[in-house]
């Protein structure tokens, strides 16, 4: 049976024979997200963001190529270490800032933070807490695109090794091999769900293995290898929208912080620190540039200045705005007014 | 001609998937030649191809999808093949669907059909009335109708708002209540109905239960007692207004629901009326729920577990000698 899965499951090696203006693209939305979460940390150690601050740190390769093939009137619905991929979709850094600093401007409006903001007006899906869930609502938005004669579009959504173990999950994945949506499904290994290790989590082999299980097309990726992510998540994604099976890409990395910047991640050993999969895939993209010369040092210190700068700006701008206030609330949980209950 | 409402459901369904092209149904089995497990689909597939489909037995799948779909433009109706199993579902129902307008400002507009309530010999798991859990939480509508007219106008308007909607049909009702026709218009979501008029006691009801209640007024009639009986029609929006304007003229308040007794619908009535109207009342509200046990598959002990007439009669009586 698991020689049959793995007939069925193709492992790329990893190789960065992309053309390199993607290369370098990614690389700089990978830029953009790394200065922005460490930004985000320091704010957060300051005392200036309420709530958690969750990082991709580690997983910016894998969630970069993500963002990067989706197209307008794309569905996507990015997870919990996707600003990569967010930034690449064409989320505005002030939606981020706004949101972790609790601007009522920005798009959730003080009603729920950090990390679980969206647009789902411009088809970004704002994920729920509970994983798994939102695999479903992609497959339904994908339908909806159907029914209404769309042609030539492709959902992509997020999810870790975590996150996989979710009934949701389950039923997600199945109902999209079922309704035949052109969807990709990107989950990162990142080896620890919170602080419980792999071995924890599940007992299979591998788990792209479970691709041909629920009809998936599945593929395994180095994380840490920004141009094996870009061929294998860009190939999955040109052959959803060329109408493929639902394809299942399995990215193996490790988180290079905590859960949350609350989490001082003391339980991930020293061991796993020296796997391959450990290494920082902005480091390694970082030295890919440096030994096939895409650009020079000047050009690389330049990039890292502007992003300061783009993410200096968004966060001077949150900090200026107003909060939501209690008593200007309209606490109302439902868009017609006519119906509304009045409990009080 | 008579029509049930089963009928209405099923016409209702009819209408939405011939006048609004983003309606679609989703659920277990309601597609093919089968029709649902109880029929409410019933040709409908045949009629509409393409838009009725059978789903795994994966409600929480199903309702992901519907929310997908309807933030992407449709407006689709999800059929649980009974209340029971929503509770697989809850999390999309009550986390995903029920916070979405506040959280993003785009509402969620899928309706989430319940096939509820106790019949004979369907036991813990295929006799569930959920709709308490439902209004406790924001950011749903939640319906129970208790009339062929009402089935029918309600599931109509559900499709049209905006919101979640979850829509509380009962299953002992889908064969034992008939219409002579449908209506083309039904009183607005949030509205109460006066189903009967009385002077002395107010029975404020919900779905199946507003028949018992019905029975007990016309059984107390001959002895003078002049019963008014509240249909809520939906239990979210609560018509708070209607059902302290009957305890204004009556004095007295019994609250009768086939949910589970703890919290819940009948207790949230009382928490009003007693905030709001205590000056109104002559005796301390009561109520009536089911029993505080799982629902019993035997007809014997399942008639004795959800409130009978002969125990609204039994309380009704004693809050009128109060």
């Amino acid at each position: 049976m698991l020689q049959t899965a793995q007939r069925q499951s193709k492992t790329k090696k990893p190789k960065t024979a992309l053309p390199h203006e993607r290369f370098l693209e990614a690389f700089r939305w990978m830029l953009l997200a790394r200065t922005l979460e460490e930004k985000l940390v320091s704010l957060y150690r300051g005392g200036l963001i309420t709530g958690g601050v969750y990082i991709g740190k580690g997983q910016e390769a894998v969630s970069v190529a993500c963002g990067l093939f989706l197209k307008k009137g794309d569905i996507f619905a990015p997870l919990i270490r996707d600003q990569a991929g967010r930034s690449a979709f064409g989320e505005p850094l002030l939606d981020v800032t706004r949101t972790y600093l609790g601007s009522r401007l920005g798009p959730m409006r003080g009603r729920d933070g950090n990390i679980h903001r969206g647009r789902p007006q411009e088809s970004q899906l704002a994920m729920v807490s509970h994983l798994g869930a939102m695999i479903s609502v992609t497959v339904g938005a994908l339908m909806s695109k159907r029914f209404k004669g769309e042609k030539g579009f492709v959902g992509l959504a997020c999810i870790g090794e975590g996150g996989m173990q979710a009934g949701a999950f389950h039923e997600g994945m199945n109902i999209a091999a079922v309704e035949q949506v052109p969807l990709v499904i990107v989950a990162t290994n990142n080896h620890y769900a919170y602080s419980t290790p792999n071995d924890r989590e599940f007992a299979c082999h591998d788990l792209v293995d479970r691709a041909i299980g629920y009809g998936f097309e599945g593929y395994s990726l180095d994380g840490t290898d920004l141009g094996a992510c870009l061929e294998v998540i860009g190939g999955a994604v040109k052959r959803a929208r060329a109408g493929r099976p639902p394809q299942l890409v399995v990215a193996s990395v490790l988180r290079l912080s905590g859960h949350g910047e609350h989490d001082d991640a003391s339980y991930v050993t020293e061991e796993i620190k020296r796997e391959p999969f450990a290494c920082d895939c902005l480091k390694v993209a970082e030295q890919t540039i440096a030994d096939l010369k895409l650009v020079d040092g000047e050009t690389l210190a330049e990039w890292r200045k502007e992003a300061a700068t783009k993410v200096d700006e968004a966060i001077a701008t949150a900090q200026q705005e107003a909060p939501p206030e209690g008593d200007k609330e309209d606490w109302c949980a439902i868009s017609m007014r006519n119906l509304v209950d009045s409990p009080e | 001609m008579s029509i049930t409402y089963l009928e209405a459901i099923r016409e209702a369904q009819a209408k939405l998937l011939r006048d609004d092209k983003r309606v679609f149904i989703y659920g277990q089995d309601v597609g093919g030649t089968f029709g649902g497990a109880f029929k409410a689909t019933k040709g409908l597939a045949k009629e509409f191809p393409g838009r009725v489909l059978n789903t795994p037995i994966s409600e929480d799948a199903m309702v992901g999808t519907a929310i997908g779909a309807a933030i992407e433009g449709m407006r689709p109706i999800v059929e649980m093949q009974f209340a029971d199993f929503s509770s697989i579902a809850l999390n999309q129902i009550l986390n995903n669907a029920g916070t979405h307008y506040w959280r993003t400002n785009m509402p969620v507009p899928i309706t989430v059909r319940l096939p509820s309530g106790g019949t004979k010999g369907s036991g813990p798991f295929h006799s569930q009335s959920m709709e308490s859990i439902y209004a406790h939480y924001p950011g749903l509508i939640v319906m129970t109708p208790a009339t062929v007219e009402d089935a029918y106008t309600m599931l109509i308007e559900a499709v049209a708002i905006d919101d979640p909607v979850v829509y509380c049909e009962h299953k002992y009702l889908y064969y034992h209540l008939k219409a002579d026709k449908l209506p083309t218009e039904g009183l607005p979501t949030g509205k109460a109905r006066i189903t009967r008029e009385g002077r002395d006691l107010t029975i404020v009801s919900y779905s199946a239960m507003v028949h018992e209640a019905l029975a007990v007024a016309e059984q107390l009639a001959p002895e003078g007692s002049e019963i008014e009986v509240v249909d809520l029609r939906s239990v979210k929006p609560l018509d708070t207004d209607t059902v302290l304007a009957s305890v204004a003229r009556t004095g007295r308040l019994l609250c009768v629901g086939e949910s589970f007794p703890w919290g819940g619908v009948t207790a949230e009535v009382i928490a009003r009326v007693t905030a709001e109207g205590f000056h109104l009342l002559d005796a301390a509200p009561q109520r009536i729920n089911a029993k505080d046990t799982p629902i019993p598959y035997h007809p014997n002990l399942w008639s004795a577990h959800r409130p009978s007439a002969k125990e609204i009669a039994r309380k009704a009586r004693a809050l009128l000698r109060e």
